[in-house]
Formats: C-alpha cells, sequence, structure tokens
C-alpha cells in the first residue's frame, strides 16, 4: 500500500499555529506513508495537480489531505483523485482547521494533535475499501407546503419550468399573510391587486395540482422518490358543488364565529368564504361555533344552498402523491395580545396587533377599510404604534429582530394619515431598521412629510383613562418620561415561527432552531437548501422576511428543484449500511431504530429473518449500527474495522 | 386541617404601623382552619437596607430565620409583609441555587440553612392553599355598596423568578379572593403601579404625584376602597391622603383596607377585633353598610320579585324621574 500525505497550510489558518513541516516530516516515518508534502492552499488548482502528479510520479493507492473540515472540501479531493485514476473513496480528510489550528493557541500541542490526527487518517484510508455508487430514477414531481407569496412563487417557477407541482395550502385559501395586508411597503401598492394576478395564475395553472384546507399527514421516502400522505380536512360542503356565490354566509344565523383570516378583529359566520378573492372560493363551516354541531339542529345553510353542496356527515380524506423535491414554504406566526400583561394583555379593545391593524385598514377588511377603532366603531384621532413588542425581548423568548415591523409601522402611519387627515401618529421605536432599497427613504416620509412623530423609548404600560388609552413610555432623546392620551394603540408584535413548526419539520426531516424556524443548509452559500437532500426552503418559515426576500427565495428554491430535476437519475452515495447475512439473527432491532424506515424484514431462501437495507433510503446515519447486538449491520465506509483501526492510530502512540 | 400549618414570620410592620394587618390575619387564618406559629426568636429580614450594600449579609440576615423555621419541623412559612417575603425567597433560591453562596451565608451563622423550607405570601397561601371555594364558604356578611380595587404594589409579584406568583404585570390572586367574598371588584389599571412610598421622605413632591395617581385612577374605576397587601403601601396611601389633597388640591377620601380586614368583615369579625380604628380614613361607612348575608339574600329576592312583577311600572318610573332631573 502506497499512501501520499499532503498538509495543507491554508495560508495562514493552519500554518500560523501548526507547524506544518514538521507534521510532513513525522507523516513520512508513518508505515505505509511513501510520500508526504506541505502545501500552501491544497484546494487551489495548482494544490491539485500535486496531488494528481504524485499519484502518477510516486503510484500512490491512497491520499490523505489534512486540512479544512470535509464539510468544505471532502468533495473537491474525491474528484482529484478519481480524476487521478483512484476510487473517490481512497481518499481521507483530516480536519487540522476547525478542530485544531483555530481552536488551540499552542503551536507545539497543536503540531502534535495534527500529528495524531493525521496518523488517524493513514490508519483510515490503508482499510478504505472502494466503493461505487448506484443510480436511480427521479420522480420529476415537486410538492410546494404552505400558499403564501414564498410557496406561491415557488410553485410557478416550477410549473413555468415545465414540472408537475403539488402545491397544498393549510388554510382555506391560498395567499398566506400577503393576502390579509392592505398596502405594501414602500410603494403603497395595494397588497392583493399584486397578489391576487399570482394567486389566479396558481388556480389555472394546468400544472399545479392544488389542495386547500390539507395538511401533511406522513413524509416517506428520499430524494426523487417521496411518498407523501394530505390529510384534506373536512370542510363540510362538497367544493366540487360549490360556486362560492355566498348566499350560505348570507343566511348563517352564527355571527360570533372567530374569523381567522381577519385576525378575529369582527366575528364572522360559523359558514364563510374567508375573502373575496380567495382561491379557491370555496365556502368552510367551522364546526366549533356552527349550530348544526354544537346543539345537534340548525341546517339553515342546507337549505339554502343552491347547489347542494352542504355536507354534515363529510369527514376528513386521506389522499397519497409520489413526489420526487419538496418546497417547504410554512411561513411565520404573530405574538398575541396575551403576551403583554402591562399593555392590558387583551383586556383593551382598543390595543390591537399590527396585523389587524392591517385588516382594519383594508377594504375588504371587517369595517371596509374606514379606520374605526373595535371599542365604539369612532374614528380615532391619534394613533400610537409599539414597535418591538415581543421582538429583541430575551425574557419573552424573542431575542432577535423581526425584521419587517419598522417598515409595516411607518406604512401604516402614513395610511392613518390619508384615511383621517386630522389624525396624529406617533411611533415608540428602538431602532428604525429600514436596509432596503427605498426603505430609509420611506421611513423618513413618514415624518417628514406626513409628520409622523417617532419617540425612542419603550412604552412601560397602557392604561385606559375614560375613552382614551394613556400610553406611558420613556423618551430616552429627552430623557424623560412622556404619556400619550391615544384612541388607538398598535402593537408590532413579535414574528415568531409557524405554529407547528417543529412538528412539521421532524416530518420532514429536516433541522430547526430553538425558536422553531428551519435551518439552512449553510447561512451564507446554501440559503435555501437544507441538509436533507431534496427539501428546499423559501420564505419567513426560515426566519422573518418581508415579501421581496420571499419572493426571491421562492424562485430560488424553485431553481434548485428545477436543476436537481435536470438529470434523469441520480447517483445514491455508497456509505451506507449494509447487512452481513450470515452474522444476523434477524432480531431486527435496526427496523424499529432506523429514523427513515430504510431496513426491512426479508425471509431468505433457508427460511431465514434477516433485515434488509433499502440502498436508496438509507441516509447513512449509522444508528443501525450502533443497535445491532452481533455486528451484522455496518455503515460502509465507517466500519468497525476502519474506526477501530483509527483509536488504534492514537492509541499506540 | 392538620395539613395547614405554617410559620408565620410577621415581620417588624406588622409589631408597629401594620398592627391590624397581624389581627387581620391571624383572626381570618384561624377562620380558615390554618395554624400560624411564630417562630422562636425571630429577627429582622434585612430587608432594603442590607441588600444595597452586601448580598451575603442580607441574605444571612433573612437565612437566620428560615434556619429557625427549618427546626420547627414546619415546612411552609408564610409572612404577611413582601418585603419580608422578597429577601427571604433571594435567599432561599441564592442558598439553593448556588452552593459556594450557601457556604459563605452560612459562615455567618450560628445554625446552618439548608434549603429546605418553602416561603409564601399569606396572600398565596390564602388562594391556592386554603382556596376560593373554602373561602366563601365562611362569609357570613355582605356588602352592598362596596366597590373595591385591588392594588397589590411594586413587589408582590416581582421580580417574577423570585416572587413565582401570579403575574407581574396583571396580578388577580386578590381580585379572585376579594370576588370569592361577594364584594365587587372593579378593574384596576394600576395594580403594580409605583406608589412612590420608599421615597416618602426625600422625595415628597414626587411621591404626592405618583400617589395622586393611584388613588385617582381607582376614583376613576369607580371604587370606594382601595384593598392592599403591603404594609408599605397601606401606610402610604392612607397616612399621605390628606397630604397629597393639601398637595395636589385633590379631595380623596378612600379607605385603604388591608384584604384580610375585608375578610374579617365578610366572616363577621367586629371592628374593633380587626383594629379598623387604626386606619387613618375611616371605614365607618362602608363597615356600617354589611348585612347580614341571609338579610342581604332575602333582600335580592324582594327586589327580584318586585322586578318580576312590574318591570314596566319600574322602567315607567325611572323615566319619569330622569325627566324631572
Amino acid at each position: 500500500m502506497r499512501v501520499g500525505v499532503f498538509i495543507c497550510h491554508c495560508g495562514n489558518n493552519i500554518a500560523g499555529t501548526v507547524d506544518v513541516a514538521k507534521v510532513a516530516a513525522e507523516t513520512r516515518k508513518l508505515p505505509g506513508v511513501v510520500y508526504a508534502t506541505n502545501y500552501m492552499y491544497t484546494c487551489s488548482e495548482p494544490g491539485q495537480e500535486e496531488i494528481k502528479q504524485a499519484i502518477q510520479k510516486e503510484n500512490l493507492d491512497r491520499v490523505v489531505v489534512a486540512a479544512c473540515s470535509p464539510r468544505m472540501h471532502e468533495n473537491t479531493f474525491r474528484k482529484t483523485v478519481e480524476k487521478a485514476g483512484l476510487n473517490r473513496y481512497f481518499f481521507e480528510m483530516a480536519n487540522i482547521r476547525e478542530h485544531i489550528s483555530w481552536i488551540g493557541e499552542d503551536k507545539e500541542l497543536n503540531t502534535n494533535k495534527a500529528i495524531e490526527a493525521v496518523k488517524m487518517a493513514v490508519a483510515k484510508v490503508m482499510n478504505d475499501k472502494p466503493l461505487y455508487s448506484s443510480s436511480f430514477k427521479v420522480n420529476k414531481r415537486v410538492m410546494v407546503i404552505g400558499g403564501g407569496v414564498a410557496g406561491m412563487q415557488a410553485a410557478l417557477d416550477c410549473a413555468d419550468g415545465g414540472l408537475d407541482v403539488v402545491l397544498v395550502e393549510k388554510s382555506p385559501s391560498i395567499g398566506g399573510m400577503m393576502a390579509r395586508l392592505d398596502k405594501t411597503f414602500p410603494t403603497i401598492d395595494c397588497s392583493i391587486c399584486i397578489l391576487g394576478p399570482k394567486m389566479v395564475d396558481v388556480a389555472q395553472h394546468e400544472k399545479i395540482k392544488l389542495y386547500a384546507y390539507s395538511e401533511i399527514e406522513e413524509i416517506k421516502g428520499y430524494v426523487g422518490n417521496y411518498q407523501v400522505k394530505i390529510r384534506k380536512k373536512a370542510t363540510y360542503v362538497d367544493w366540487t358543488k360549490c360556486t362560492g356565490c355566498g348566499a350560505c354566509m348570507e343566511k348563517c344565523p352564527t355571527r360570533n364565529a372567530y374569523d381567522h383570516f381577519n385576525f378575529g378583529v369582527a366575528p364572522t359566520r360559523a359558514i364563510n368564504i374567508p375573502f373575496p378573492q380567495a382561491i379557491p372560493k370555496k365556502a368552510k363551516i367551522d364546526p366549533t361555533f356552527c349550530r348544526q354541531f354544537t346543539k345537534g339542529k340548525c341546517g339553515v345553510c342546507a337549505k339554502i344552498c343552491p347547489t347542494g353542496a352542504i355536507n354534515y356527515e363529510m369527514e376528513d380524506e386521506i389522499v397519497t402523491e409520489d413526489i420526487g423535491a419538496i418546497v417547504v414554504a410554512t411561513g411565520y406566526g404573530l405574538f398575541d395580545l396575551d403576551k403583554f400583561p402591562e399593555y392590558g394583555a387583551g383586556r383593551y379593545p382598543d390595543v390591537i396587533t399590527g396585523i389587524q391593524y392591517e385588516r382594519i385598514l383594508n377594504a375588504s377588511g371587517p369595517t371596509s377599510g374606514h379606520i374605526l377603532r373595535p371599542s365604539d366603531q369612532t374614528e380615532p384621532k391619534t394613533v400610537v404604534f409599539v414597535s418591538c413588542a415581543g421582538s429583541r425581548d430575551k425574557s419573552l423568548g424573542v431575542p432577535y429582530c423581526s425584521n419587517f415591523c419598522c417598515m409595516y409601522i411607518a406604512k401604516q402611519a402614513i395610511l392613518t394619515k390619508d384615511h383621517v387627515p386630522d389624525s396624529q401618529s406617533y411611533v415608540f421605536y428602538m431602532d428604525i431598521r429600514s436596509p432596503g432599497k427605498g426603505y430609509d427613504e420611506f421611513t423618513r416620509r413618514a415624518q417628514e412629510d406626513y409628520g409622523v412623530k417617532y419617540i425612542r423609548g419603550r412604552v412601560s404600560r397602557i392604561y385606559p383613562k375614560g375613552k382614551k388609552m394613556v400610553v406611558r413610555g420613556a423618551d430616552t432623546l429627552l430623557g424623560t418620561q412622556v404619556e400619550i392620551e391615544a384612541d388607538l394603540v398598535v402593537l408590532a408584535t413579535a414574528v415568531i415561527s409557524a405554529p407547528g413548526a417543529a412538528n412539521m419539520a421532524e416530518k420532514l426531516h429536516i433541522s430547526y432552531d430553538t425558536f422553531g424556524f428551519y435551518v439552512e443548509s449553510h447561512p451564507k452559500l446554501r440559503p435555501v437548501e437544507t441538509n436533507t437532500s431534496g427539501v428546499f426552503l423559501a420564505g419567513a418559515c426560515q426566519g422573518p422576511k418581508d415579501i421581496p426576500a420571499s419572493v426571491g427565495q421562492g424562485s430560488a428554491a424553485a431553481s434548485k428543484v428545477l436543476s436537481l430535476f435536470s438529470k434523469d437519475m441520480l447517483e445514491s452515495d455508497p456509505a451506507i449500511a449494509q447487512v452481513n447475512i450470515n452474522a444476523c439473527v434477524g432480531c431486527l432491532k435496526c427496523v424499529k431504530t432506523c429514523p427513515f424506515q430504510a431496513i426491512k424484514e426479508e425471509v431468505l431462501r433457508s427460511g431465514k429473518k434477516v433485515a434488509k437495507v433499502i440502498e436508496t433510503v438509507c441516509a447513512g446515519c449509522g444508528v443501525c449500527t450502533s443497535t445491532c447486538p452481533c455486528g451484522a449491520i455496518q455503515l460502509q465506509h465507517f466500519t468497525d474495522n476502519q474506526l477501530l483501526a483509527e483509536v488504534n492510530a492514537i492509541c499506540q502512540s | 386541617m392538620a395539613d395547614k400549618e405554617y410559620a408565620y414570620y410577621s415581620g417588624c410592620s406588622l409589631e408597629g404601623t401594620a398592627k391590624e394587618y397581624d389581627m387581620s390575619l391571624r383572626l381570618v387564618m384561624k377562620a380558615l382552619g390554618a395554624t400560624l406559629t411564630e417562630p422562636h426568636d425571630w429577627s429582622c429580614c434585612g430587608s432594603t437596607p442590607a441588600h444595597t450594600v452586601d448580598h451575603v449579609f442580607a441574605a444571612a440576615l433573612a437565612a437566620r430565620n428560615l434556619a429557625i423555621v427549618e427546626k420547627m419541623n414546619v415546612h411552609t412559612l408564610t409572612t404577611p409583609c413582601p418585603s419580608c417575603l422578597m429577601v427571604l425567597k433571594k435567599a432561599h433560591l441564592g442558598m439553593t441555587g448556588d452552593e459556594s453562596f450557601k457556604n459563605e451565608v452560612n459562615a455567618l451563622l450560628d445554625e446552618p440553612y439548608e434549603g429546605n423550607v418553602i416561603s409564601k405570601s399569606s396572600l398565596q397561601v390564602i388562594y391556592e392553599d386554603i382556596g376560593l371555594d373554602a373561602i366563601a364558604d365562611r362569609v357570613t356578611y355582605a356588602f352592598p355598596d362596596l366597590k373595591v380595587v385591588p392594588y397589590y404594589g411594586c413587589i408582590l409579584n416581582r421580580p417574577p423568578d423570585i416572587a413565582q406568583f401570579d403575574d407581574p404585570e396583571n396580578p388577580i390572586a386578590m381580585d379572585r379572593v376579594i370576588s370569592a367574598l361577594g364584594v365587587e371588584v372593579r378593574d384596576y389599571a394600576f395594580k403594580t403601579e409605583c406608589c412612590g412610598a420608599a421615597f416618602g421622605v426625600p422625595k415628597r413632591a414626587m411621591v404626592n404625584e405618583l400617589t395622586h395617581k393611584v388613588l385617582s385612577m381607582a376614583i376613576d374605576a369607580g371604587a370606594n376602597c382601595i384593598a392592599v397587601a403591603c404594609p408599605l403601601c397601606q401606610q402610604n396611601l392612607d397616612l399621605r391622603q390628606e397630604q397629597v389633597n393639601r398637595a395636589m388640591g385633590a379631595s380623596f377620601n378612600i379607605p385603604i383596607l388591608y384584604f384580610t380586614q375585608i375578610m374579617g368583615l365578610a366572616y363577621g369579625f367586629s371592628p374593633e377585633e380587626l383594629g379598623m380604628d387604626m386606619l387613618v380614613v375611616s371605614a365607618d361607612h362602608l363597615i356600617r353598610s354589611r348585612m347580614p348575608i341571609e338579610e342581604y339574600r332575602k333582600m335580592k329576592e324582594a327586589e327580584a320579585a318586585q322586578a318580576k312583577k312590574a318591570p314596566k311600572a319600574k322602567e315607567a318610573k325611572e323615566a319619569a324621574k330622569t325627566e324631572e332631573s
């Protein structure tokens, strides 16, 4: 066996705190090593060329590179050795940067540790076996989860690219948060006017199959071949018959149902169509309020429906879709008022959230776009906005900035002045965060052209005084306490992860952070990929985002799907589990522990029961290998023998 | 009810300015079947001055008392005073959460504190351990005219990670206890507003302003009585009312009662037993308005029957009245 070892300086990243020449010199003494050298940037083109030449000249059959994390360049070097004629698995990487040079300051200790790391890699590479990947067919259908603006954009881009798209939306209509907004910053164009055409495109696109009011029940499979079970929730209205005429909604005697679309600003009927531009424009019964369900009698909607679409006996239905990739665009949630006892915790009707105010401003909202405060339906003359209601507040578990509140507050303050010219708005703020194109100019316009008074400070308490709400806060620029008697108070409540986000992540096998936002594969370089191949992210499910950023990510995710599907076959990773059927006792513990359902029971011709790994499903996590009581199941490229060789290498010195 | 046994740490205020809090609390607790035992040789809790100087010393002052209670074989200490409660809880939490802090504190004590005493405010004991049903069962008198706002003050529920009881911004325990007595409780926005009591001597003008706010919000809420659970709150709101009136040109005359006094009155104890004569702003008119619960119920039944019989006549009568006025 002829092993070649290449020690990288990585500029000063490694050479600064590791004596790379000494590492190379010590490495040359190792059995099996016939060549060792150090080089400034091994990953550079000349660096790779040196490896190739050494393979030829020295007749190397195994290669070790001691450099950065294999997450950075393992693939680069595997390709390099492959080009020089070696099997790509006859290569090992020793991480002497992230694990050694970046974390220790003592050069001598670092050098010793680097030598040990190289020893391990050499021992491993000498035990490596050649592995070959197989290829499998890709099902070129994509599923988009979430029909907000990000999901719609991804769905439309994929469909325009020729892919079949399955779009699953949990609420009765697509449109998401953007459909609820009145105007959008910084151009003050009507939100539904720009979103509506996209929604219609989604509805009419022959390549898009829409499941509204449906949720993901179960996801099985792997990139290229997923089977997804979708729960079509009972609407109690046969949507094939419903024409969206709205007669049922008009006649429904229950007038106090919670309006999810309007965030409870005003009640709605027990049977309702969420908003005029809804897609699909179909009615749905809310059984928690419907008298037919709560009292067992009513039936008004069934009588009035001209097409006989009402069906009180309807049940949830499960359908299965086979797809090859998934775009997750499940959006975000918002803090509720109950998080703020110092602001009344929802006890005062004239203290509302930003999204509720958006519905009040909106022409399709409960006040038909006239600004009327909830308590007495009068026009407010003094409106106070409180930014960072929960955001950047560690005590409430939200240390991060909610991203778009500064902008929508400025917008709402401008709109308030437009609607009620003799009104005065105040904004309590911590900082004005407006780092987008045309954004800062916009917040300045609110202050300079619309006379919105910005007060830098936090609000400590909101309390009623007669018909007014007194907002007490600090003006930290003047160094004084201020009290404003307001008619209406709007809280920019914190953006949080969507309800059920963690549960969804577990179904998808993707990671999420402590706040429930999904984690991208790399924060800078792989912003829409996840660590699960075939699953992509778009929009605010990854973190708070405004409309342009969400749309951008929707398109980015779609382009990732399109490039994934540009190949007819995908290569499988051969570093997966394999069962030695002679050693397997058929206990099938591995079947139970496998998180990907990649192992099944197989009966051999002899009648012996053994475990069998489904190659394409196995993710190579290795859980089964540590479960197996007799060592019969081995993860290729990480077998017991290979790992023990590494352990031996450092324990002998 | 042997399980309701408490070590009773009254604190210094309840032997002086808040004597009536002590009297009423003892009576009410006894009526509700809770036994209060005073620890032998208890000493100053260290509140206010000590912890501004030295945390170890402050904890030692509190922990001396906790150590005495630990030896009494009673697991729960109750104190009516929020200031005492905070230092006792702070010492306990500090010592049970940090071994080296515990050793530092115990080094100052003759008898070490091992960390086995739970401290609760008397309000918490009444609200959680005794419970609203038991509170309601014992009521013998009704107050048809009494409208109360509860004032919790700044430290009864704060800081939340030490108090570990009720909501720090919108507490409800006292609201519920008084409601359980059948007394009308008004929603009050200034439950935890600062009354300025601690600055009573150095910054009188500021205190006048703050106290004025607390009192006027109570009047705006339609209350004719403020219930409190803190000796300092009571003293400030009661004793300074005349001072605020003079300084701010107001005319407040609203009695400030300990919630235990209201409980005692509802349970039929005499005003003397409850120390009602120690109030600066007299509550005599409120005391006179109480009536035995049976009588009250009969009156209500009669009223309801009357209203049922002649609803229109009554309306007409009222309409005539408004026209006259």
